[in-house]
């Protein structure tokens, strides 16, 4: 029973990194119907980002005299990850998709394996291909909880995922950015024919898109250890099929799709075989894509000719 | 510097090439280097049985390097990519051991040459590589790869050209079976798993052992089966075995399976960022017994990403810096003065692979290709670095393990076990 209980926390707070990426998916296709596979890298660049800044900021110090990092500077890490991240992300609009937004679908989707393709290349390049310890940002406090082993660690991976979750639910539905951002996702023209600034409103996508799967990144390197220059690809594949199964384009369904897919994978792993960890969520992709295209939580919108 | 290469009717045409080839040196054996290419290319793909074209540089009759004042070795490694780790500490080493023969008068009177090329870990590029040693750099002989698949590429080219090659930590048993030409100067996987699951069970005193292999890895897979093999052998348990797949960072779920199990040890045969990882994921989840694995730990990174959590394991090895030989204090001092680290098994082979080709064509009295490979099959009892090496009818080496204990973020000599 501990055993399955255990499963069942490390798959929550893997779903739950998975759900923070799966965000900037469903976001970024809810107003462009563009699927960023690019996102899976800017999740990676933001574990790196924070894994250099916390460098930066003393991290191996504080590791070696056995004192925790102070909780201040985890956030600034935490921030400054995300803030770059941001501007990666705008950045990659505004050079990759901008130009190519008017053009068929197709165009933007290829535009978008280029930027991922390049980003890896360049990381391997920058980075070294090697695999990197992810530094103790949060040092690791374990307690024992009925035969279930939690860490604090684990705990953080729930709340932060949880706060910015809250957090964008309220920019989403509370803010005139929001409310713009909805006005998009159900109809361009109207919208720009309502004064929304299209440009600066899917600058804003962008721009939170990419924080939440810098934050991912950093709770991912926390959560598995180490980091390395690909670790975007196989787990950007697995938030856009979590989004998938949430329903593309809607917030809540790439939540509960994310957690799902955690627990799924986790519980695969465990009690048929590692070896069709990866292979699950495939075949989850296929039975959705089958069964019920529109995901979970997605509505079936009737397209006009 | 060799000789001047050869010149010909061609002169004219490669003069035309010139300034996209830079050096005079480049002009005539690059052009060489792409109609050897071309025509091994040719031999590889249609005619198997036929002996390559003379224009290739004949195997029976080597041209220039042969004839001339040096030794030329060529190395082929992973001096770049996720094993470069691996190529730079060999190369480092046979540089080292070029050095001193060369400070102490050379072999045969000759002074020897390396030339290394990098294969970037992967198997095409060694095969790339071995034939341009061959064909531009008319090498004598070559050493390489570390990784056995990257061994298995170039040494088919190397049998193919019948140019004698010696793989310095290639353990996988298939390596030497390419062909008469192929060489190595560590011990095999089958060996190297039953040393450790007879720690594990005679030393250890360890009844039930899980086991957590690389499925993606035939290293990881043989050496895994030939522990269990040995393990069960002697009475052991195996209750439970789980794997991964190199690139894995998970590794929860399979270490909270092996939790359930009881067990008091866990057998991980793979390479160092994994192991690494795993030894934090077990420490994690309250996993409290020694991990154990083999070579493909030697690693300075072991340390930097599994950190305390590594200590109390034990992994064997071709060679440990801090064993008490006389040769070995010497070769681990040098390396330091020379190169500011401490040097790994893998380096250590590299030395010995050296020594061992130095010593063969001393006792053969012959540079060329042929005569090396006569002399290699009859160096016995080779006092390396890594311990003495004798060449056996398979040309593997017959030696000695070394069993390394981690304590305090460091290896640390255990044991030795002879074969």
């Amino acid at each position: 029973m501990s055993e399955f209980l255990q499963q069942i926390v490390n798959g929550l707070s893997l779903g739950s990194i998975y759900a923070l990426i799966a965000l900037g998916y469903t976001m970024v296709y809810g107003i462009l119907k563009l699927i960023n596979f690019a996102h899976g890298e800017v999740f990676m660049m933001g574990a790196y980002a924070g894994y250099y800044s916390a460098g930066w900021l003393g991290v191996r110090g504080y590791e070696a005299s056995g004192v925790g990092f102070p909780l201040f500077l985890a956030l600034a890490v935490l921030c400054f990850s995300m803030a770059s991240v941001a501007l990666l992300g705008v950045s990659i609009e505004a050079l990759a998709y901008r130009p190519v937004r008017s053009a068929p679908r197709l165009t933007p989707l290829i535009t978008a394996i280029g930027v991922s393709l390049f980003l890896q290349n360049a990381a391997m390049l920058i980075f070294s291909p090697n695999p990197r310890r992810y530094p103790a940002i949060l040092a690791e406090v374990r307690f024992e909880l009925g035969g279930v082993i939690l860490t604090n660690i684990k705990l953080a991976i729930f709340a932060v995922a949880m706060l910015l979750m809250l957090g964008l639910h309220l920019l989403v539905q509370k803010t005139w950015t929001g409310r713009a951002m909805r006005a998009l996702s159900m109809n361009a023209d109207a919208a720009r024919l309502m004064g929304i600034d299209v440009n600066a409103t899917i600058r804003a996508t962008f721009a939170i898109g990419s924080a939440l799967a810098a934050a991912g990144g950093i709770l991912f390197g926390l959560d598995q250890i180490t980091i390395n220059p690909l670790m975007g690809v196989l787990t950007g594949l697995k938030a856009f099929v979590a989004a998938v199964l949430g329903g593309i384009g809607n917030i809540p369904g790439a939540l509960i799709g994310g957690v799902l897919i955690g627990l799924a994978e986790q519980l695969t792993a465990g009690y048929i075989s590692p070896d069709y960890r990866d292979a699950i969520t495939f075949v989850i992709l296929i039975l959705v894509l089958l069964v019920k295209p529109e995901g979970l939580l997605g509505v079936v919108r009737q397209e006009k000719v | 510097m060799r000789p001047a290469p050869p010149t010909g009717p061609s002169a004219a045409a490669c003069s035309l090439q010139s300034p996209l080839l830079g050096s005079a040196r480049a002009r005539g054996s690059s052009r060489r280097f792409w109609l050897a290419a071309a025509l091994s290319a040719l031999a590889g793909w249609g005619c198997k049985e036929s002996k390559p074209d003379a224009t290739a540089g004949s195997s029976t009759n080597p041209p220039s390097a042969a004839a001339s004042n040096e030794i030329v070795i060529g190395h082929y490694g992973s001096l770049t990519g996720n094993t470069a780790h691996f190529g730079q500490d060999t190369d480092k080493a046979i540089r080292l051991a070029v050095d001193e023969v060369n400070a102490a008068g050379g072999v045969l009177g000759k002074k020897v040459r390396v030339v290394t090329l990098d294969d970037r870990g992967d198997s095409a590029e060694a095969a790339n590589a071995v034939t341009r040693l061959i064909d531009v750099e008319n090498v004598n002989t070559i050493i390489g790869e570390v990784a056995s698949s990257l061994s298995l590429a170039g040494g088919r080219v190397a049998q193919r050209r019948q140019v004698p090659m010696i793989s310095p930590s290639s353990t996988n048993p298939k390596v030497t079976q390419v062909g008469d030409y192929i060489f190595r100067v560590c011990f095999l996987d089958p060996f190297q798993g039953k040393v450790m699951a007879d720690f594990a069970h005679d030393t250890l005193k360890f009844e039930r052992v899980a086991i957590l292999k690389d499925v993606k890895n035939d290293y990881s897979i043989g050496l895994a089966d030939a522990f269990k093999a040995a393990f069960t052998a002697r009475g052991g348990q195996i209750p439970v075995e789980q794997s991964y797949s190199a690139g894995d960072t998970d590794f929860s779920a399979q270490i909270t399976a092996i939790k359930a199990a009881n067990i008091q040890g866990l057998y991980v045969p793979g390479y160092y960022a994994e192991v690494g990882a795993i030894a934090r994921t077990a420490q994690r989840l309250g996993v409290k017994v020694p991990l154990m694995g083999g070579d493909g730990w030697d690693a300075p990174d072991l340390f930097q990403i599994g950190g305390d959590a590594l200590n109390g394991s034990f992994y064997s090895n071709h060679f440990a810096p801090d064993a008490a030989t006389a040769k070995s204090q010497k070769f681990v001092s040098d390396f330091k003065a020379k190169y500011g680290q401490e040097p790994t098994g893998l380096g250590a082979l590299g030395y010995d692979a050296a020594g061992v080709l130095f010593e063969a064509i001393r006792a053969g009295g012959k540079t060329d290709r042929a005569g090396i490979r006569e002399a290699l099959t009859h160096v016995k009892n080779f006092e390396g670095v890594s311990g003495t090496i004798s060449i056996n009818a398979n040309r593997d080496a017959d030696k000695s393990a070394v069993i390394v204990a981690i304590e305090g973020g460091k290896g640390k000599y255990r044991a030795t076990v002879k074969p």
